[in-house]
């Protein structure tokens, strides 16, 4: 029943996290390494609003870190990979160099050391099936599905997330329809970076902010999205769902010290059976291999 | 008579007269040409060779021009990948990793000397390594950066997971060089053949196979030559150069642990790669002999370092993608001197 219970919550965890990487690349076919950075960022921001500003109220600096975070990410793109769109190796270094920098940045900045913590949302444990689980982690999974069904939602049936689907769809049909594809690409990688901090927000509560974790997290996303294929949002939550659980069993029967190798393993394994991943499509593969 | 004098003079390129159709095809007639095309190489090579006399003077960047050279062989390597190959290499810290712990297996576990240890790490880590990548061959773009950025991770993760090979400690008691200048020119002679290897291989019949499988691999695979063959020879050859470096480095430190597999390996060349010129070589070194002395003068910043490099890195990228050497080869080249009408 723990591994049931956990293995869900691992799970919701792990799309959480990815939703942001697997968004911005199906749509903008920018893969955005910098995600565990703008994650490590939301935090450290909120954290900031918290401590430094005597009562600050939570929810206020909660909205803050993720706006300024889904700033940081249009002006990204806005001043860098505008420049260097569709040059693919340009586009890998670049981002993976804006997160690094980000990252040691922060750490030089003074995000060391393990005094970094923001408080839950609502302290306390409840028994679920016998397995005692805190209400921080009850929150996570209905906060987790409900911006799945929100993001279906602004998707499927708002002009906004119509257009960004027609881009991801056939860029040139939509522009030809009068989407301007950087206008998308600067809202999904603001929408990206926004998810990226939620999550954020969701998850680190449960442990400190440290610079590491967002290296954790780029690898993760990276894991969830390659195995479910990069672009289908299908394939991604199926994915957190396999890793989620292969890791929950690994760590309840091996050590936890083998979380990390089995993500790692399952891209390579997937990767070498399926290359476009779970639920890549036909195109993909050509793309791919 | 001195404005005719100045009338009968003009401006000419220096190489305008050498190069016949294409770059790289010289009609040399004169010693000065021959130097204007040698000048810049044996400048190099010379420099090269002489900077560890010049460091008596210094001797504490004795010790930074050995990690200097490292850094520009695995700059070679991951240009040689990134440009002619196609295959980007995010984790060239896996090769680095590979050949050190090999090297110290073979000089502290089973007391190999240290001209022994050395090439065997080579040679059998650049073929472990070309096996592991082996699997991810057939991906492209984003796909391979991604999986080969997993590689060094998951070796860390194995080794820390399973307690082998010393564990998080590593393994110590890893002979050191006999001599100082065995120390330096070791490395500087293998830097420079990897150079001047590497420059001719690609421009052999096997590396314009190996060019043609970046531009067009479907055209490579018509002409009836497997790509297959062709990324594996280049990942054995560029994990060759990083598993020296590796090995060097194990025997330098006397020590192979887990920060062999740091970031700084993976990191630093591909910034040396995008500062010097991609598709250069010489590019990657010159970057190298940039970025690690400057990071020399940076260490008083800790972390903020790296800060630096990839801001450097991303100004690069965006503002002068061509690189440093690229901009100088044409400045160059554009040298111009007065000549008769």
């Amino acid at each position: 029943m723990e591994i049931l219970v956990y293995g869900i919550i691992n799970s919701i965890t792990l799309a959480i996290i990815s939703l942001g990487f697997t968004l911005v690349y199906s749509i903008s076919r920018l893969p955005n390494f910098a995600h565990g950075a703008l994650y490590i960022t939301t935090g450290y921001i909120t954290w900031l609003f918290l401590n430094r500003l005597e009562g600050f109220p939570y929810p206020f600096a909660i909205f803050l870190g993720i706006a300024i975070t889904c700033i940081i990410g249009a002006l990204i793109y806005q001043l860098i990979l505008i420049r260097i769109r569709g040059m693919e190796i340009s586009e890998i270094i670049a981002t993976y160099a804006i997160g690094l920098a980000i990252l040691e940045g922060l750490r030089w900045g003074g995000l060391r050391g393990m005094t970094f913590t923001l408080p839950v949302f609502y302290p306390g444990a409840i028994e679920i099936f016998g397995v005692s689980v805190d209400y921080q982690r009850i929150i996570i999974v209905i906060v987790g599905v409900c911006t799945f069904i929100l993001l279906y939602l602004f998707t499927h049936f708002n002009k906004i997330g119509l257009a960004l689907r027609g881009i991801a769809q056939d860029e040139r049909a939509a522009m030809m329809l009068g989407i301007d594809s950087d206008t998308t690409a600067i809202i999904s990688l603001a929408i990206g970076s926004g998810l990226a901090g939620f999550a954020a927000i969701l998850l680190l509560p449960l442990g400190n902010i440290i610079v590491e974790a967002g290296y954790n997290v780029l690898i993760f996303a990276i894991a969830v999205c390659v195995i479910g294929g990069l672009g289908s949002w299908a394939g991604t939550i199926l994915a957190s769902f396999i890793i989620g659980f292969a890791q929950i069993l690994t760590e309840h029967f091996l050590s936890s010290h083998y979380q990390m190798v089995v993500a790692l393993l399952a891209i390579i394994v997937t990767l070498l059976i399926k290359p476009s991943g779970i639920f890549g499509k036909q195109k993909e593969l050509e793309e791919r291999v | 008579m001195e404005t005719k004098v100045m009338e009968m003079m003009r401006k000419e390129r220096i190489d305008r007269g050498i190069k016949v159709r294409t770059e790289g095809i010289y009609a040399i007639s004169a010693i000065q040409e021959i130097l204007y095309l040698l000048g810049p190489r044996l400048l190099l090579i010379v420099g090269v060779l002489l900077l560890p006399f010049f460091l008596e003077l210094a001797p504490y960047w004795k010790r930074v021009i050995n990690i200097m050279f490292v850094y520009s062989i695995l700059a070679i390597a991951f240009d040689f990948l990134a440009n002619y190959v196609g295959l980007v290499c995010l984790g060239g810290a896996f090769f680095v990793g590979v050949g050190g712990y090999l090297s110290a297996i073979f000089n502290s576990y089973f007391h190999f000397p240290i001209y022994l240890s050395i090439p065997i790490a080579t040679i059998l880590g650049a073929a472990f390594c070309t096996l592991t990548i082996l699997p991810c061959l057939p991906l492209r773009g984003v796909y391979f950066a991604i999986v080969t950025l997993m590689y060094p991770l998951l070796a860390t993760r194995v080794i820390e997971a399973l307690n082998i090979l010393g564990g998080t400690n590593g393994i110590s008691g890893v002979d050191s060089f006999p001599h100082q200048y065995v120390e330096h020119y070791a490395i500087i002679i293998i830097m420079l053949v990897c150079l001047f290897g590497m420059r001719r291989f690609v421009n052999e019949d096997i590396g314009l196979a190996v060019r043609g499988v970046k531009d067009n691999d479907q055209a490579v695979k018509a002409s009836g030559i497997s790509i297959t063959y062709i990324k594996t020879l280049a990942v054995f050859i560029a994990s060759l150069m990083g598993c020296f470096g590796g090995a060097y480095i194990a025997h330098l430190y006397m020590w192979a642990g887990l920060s062999l597999f740091a970031l700084d390996f993976s990191i630093i060349p591909i910034a040396s790669v995008v500062i010097g010129g991609g598709g250069t070589l010489v590019g990657a070194v010159i970057g190298s002999f940039i970025l690690v002395p400057l990071s020399e003068f940076l260490r008083f910043f800790g972390t903020f370092r790296i800060v630096i490099y990839c801001a450097a890195l991303t100004a690069f990228i965006v503002f002068k993608s061509e690189g440093l050497m690229v901009y100088l080869q044409r400045k160059y080249h554009q040298f111009e001197r007065w000549v008769k009408v």
